[in-house]
């Protein structure tokens, strides 16, 4: 995955409540046969396909939305509402985001697949007090810059104090490095084993079927 | 693994990695696939979805439940169905409603793409400790009342965010006296509050559900399964960081009118007025869904004429589901303004259903019956409603959009859904003798 360090840039605004994954990330419907298998979407293509119900019209002419305003094209942080990405696991939530640019989510609380989908994606999700996140959300609303360092775990909002956040500490270094998680798990194996080998013992109706 | 997660196989491929356990590892295609019973490519064939699927399980030796084949169905449908789902076990799929596994007693979660990759290539994942969380329903439910109209009620009572970070455990006399697959219909819907897990205790009724089933335990070791299983349930005095107590005994059928699983209403209710809703957020959220679902605040949701119905998804696609549609339906005709559909949620659903003669009584009725998927639940497979219609829908979903662009969906219980096709007007199944 794609490391995430330090992050500098606009903060797109859309404090709404309980925006779900089909609006963030809308489902191809092709006609039959013809559907693209998600890897094999480029990523201009996931880029485009963001919100895309609520940037474009059905002739794909531009909407007035938040992410086609000038300063939020190029938006690296996105303030939502509470329940932010509930519904569908769908990682193309994720994905897309990045793939836009958006590397950093802050909302009062986030839905839990969402949640986990952004590290796998080189993101951070940030849930902060209902009131901060408001304020949050005035201070982006000129397109002014925020500021996030994951190594100090401080993000900077333009006007406001900065604010430190913690980070379980493999998640911490996952993003720093863009470290492969699978790999990282593997140099477990051995604990991995044991475990198996004590579970075949316990209740071996787990593992024989 | 359902269809949506074949993708998993590149990211392994790309790196050179085996699956770590295929023998604990199964697949069934759903969400992509036609359920359309004079489709010219019937097994699929054509699928890229399905094609991906039947080569990566295929590559890696795991057991994929092809199109035609008992077994083959809608992921959720089939994990309890084949006895896949334990109790005690845990149960990851990359979808968000792996949460009806729970009903089992099983921890069972739903997870990204990415993550089912990382579960392949290691056969764990990493997880944070949820919260607690403890829905106790005093019951009995009314005659006429089913688990679906229950959960909808939970989810209008605590809204569609309190479960967020919580695994939750339904509890209380409503629970207990519900037959297992009415309780697979409450654990699904725990997705549509933010839980990440819905559980319910395993008993007498669960075990009896269980037995027998093909991947379950059998002989000394079923007995000492089900001795380590009644060890599971919490006890009486357990703790939970939350704890909320829910009375339905005067509980009567459920429809949602808006596009988030707490806009609630019970059959003998009016649209809401936003006039009326203190709180400006939701003010405007509710116009905004009363515009896109072309309600008039203050009219009563019984009546409203309808276009399309799907009897069918994980949430109610079971036996007992169809059984329960049919008895609303039989001998009636749907109306004529109405599209129908019932969309078994497994291959041994249909057959089983056909066996029983359910499929007569709905074609009879006028209804479509169709092979199993997911279907008109997300329209991913082009199943869907057009704009600017109607449908009641016995799936978990009523977002904008959910079942193709412009389509305003009523979520309701089978009973619901039946009535309403004959009448062809949102109805109250009490109403038209459905019998519980």
């Amino acid at each position: 995955m794609n490391a995430l360090v330090t992050l500098d840039g606009s903060a797109a605004p859309l404090f709404e409540a309980d925006v779900n994954t089909d609006t963030i990330a809308p489902l191809y419907r092709e006609s039959k046969g013809g559907a693209a298998k998600a890897g094999e979407r480029t990523q201009d293509e996931l880029a485009h396909n963001l919100f895309r119900n609520r940037r474009f019209d059905d002739a794909g002419n531009e909407l007035p939305f938040i992410l086609n305003q000038r300063p939020f094209r190029n938006a690296q942080f996105l303030i939502g509402g509470p329940n932010f990405a509930c519904g569908s696991s769908r990682e193309t939530a994720a994905t897309m985001l990045a793939a836009f640019g958006i590397r950093c989510v802050i909302a009062p609380s986030i839905a839990g697949i969402f949640f986990d989908n952004c590290f796998r994606n080189g993101m951070l999700p940030l849930t902060l007090e209902q009131g901060v996140v408001e304020d949050l959300a005035r201070q982006a609303a000129n397109g002014a810059a925020f500021k996030l360092d994951i190594a100090s775990g401080i993000l900077t909002p333009p006007q406001s104090a900065p604010i430190a956040f913690t980070l379980p500490a493999f998640r911490r270094e996952a993003l720093l490095t863009g470290a492969d998680e699978i790999a990282v798990t593997l140099t477990r194996s051995a604990d991995i084993a044991a475990y198996r080998t004590h579970v075949r013992c316990e209740r071996p109706w787990e593992v024989s079927l | 693994m359902p269809d949506f997660n074949g993708h998993a196989f590149t990211t392994l491929a790309k790196r050179g990695l085996k699956v770590a356990h295929p023998e604990l590892t199964f697949a069934t295609a759903d969400h992509s696939v036609s359920t359309d019973p004079r489709d010219a490519d019937p097994k699929q064939l054509q699928n890229p979805f399905v094609i991906a699927l039947r080569e990566g399980t295929a590559q890696h030796g795991i057991t994929m439940f092809d199109i035609g084949e008992i077994g083959h169905g809608i992921v959720h449908i089939i994990t309890p169905e084949l006895g896949i789902a334990l109790p005690g076990l845990t149960v990851a799929i990359g979808d968000s409603h792996t949460t009806t596994n729970g009903a089992l007693g099983a921890l069972a979660w739903g997870v990204g793409q990415g993550e089912i990759a990382h579960i392949l290539a290691t056969q764990t994942c990493v997880v944070r400790k949820p919260r607690s969380m403890r829905v106790t329903l005093d019951g009995p439910l009314p005659a006429g009342t089913s688990s679906k109209d229950l959960i909808l009620h939970v989810i209008r009572t605590a809204g569609v965010s309190a479960g967020n970070g919580h695994a939750v455990e339904y509890a209380g006399s409503a629970i207990r006296a519900l037959p297992m697959e009415a309780r697979f219909t409450v654990c699904n819907m725990s997705a549509e509050w933010g839980a990440r897990y819905g559980l319910i205790a395993p008993d007498d009724e669960t075990f009896e559900w269980l037995a027998g089933r093909r991947y379950a335990p059998k002989g000394a070791m079923w007995d000492a399964a089900v001795a380590d299983w009644r060890t599971l349930p919490s006890p009486d005095d357990a703790t939970f960081d939350t704890d909320i107590r829910i009375d339905v005994r005067a509980l009567g059928p459920q429809v949602t009118w808006g596009n988030s699983l707490d806009a609630v209403l019970a059959i003998d209710e009016r649209v809401p007025d936003p006039d009326r809703e203190p709180d400006a957020a939701r003010r405007t959220a509710m116009r905004a869904a009363l515009d896109y679902m072309d309600l008039t605040p203050g009219v009563p949701i019984e009546g409203l004429p309808i276009d399309r119905v799907f009897i069918g998804s994980c949430t109610n696609s079971r036996l007992d589901d169809l059984r329960a549609a049919a008895n609303v339906i039989r001998g009636q005709k749907v109306h004529e303004r109405v599209r129908a559909w019932v969309v078994p949620g497994s291959e041994q659903v249909k057959r089983d259903a056909e066996a029983e003669g359910l499929h007569e009584i709905f074609r009879n009725a006028g209804f479509e019956w169709r092979a199993p998927g997911c279907s008109m639940c997300l329209g991913a497979n082009g199943d869907t409603v057009a704009t600017g219609q109607r449908a009641i829908s016995t799936a978990n979903r009523n977002f904008v959009g959910r079942q193709g662009p412009g389509s305003r969906t009523h979520i309701a219980s089978p009973e619901l859904a039946a009535a309403s096709a004959i009448a062809g007007a949102i109805a109250d199944p009490r109403k038209r003798g459905a019998l519980v």
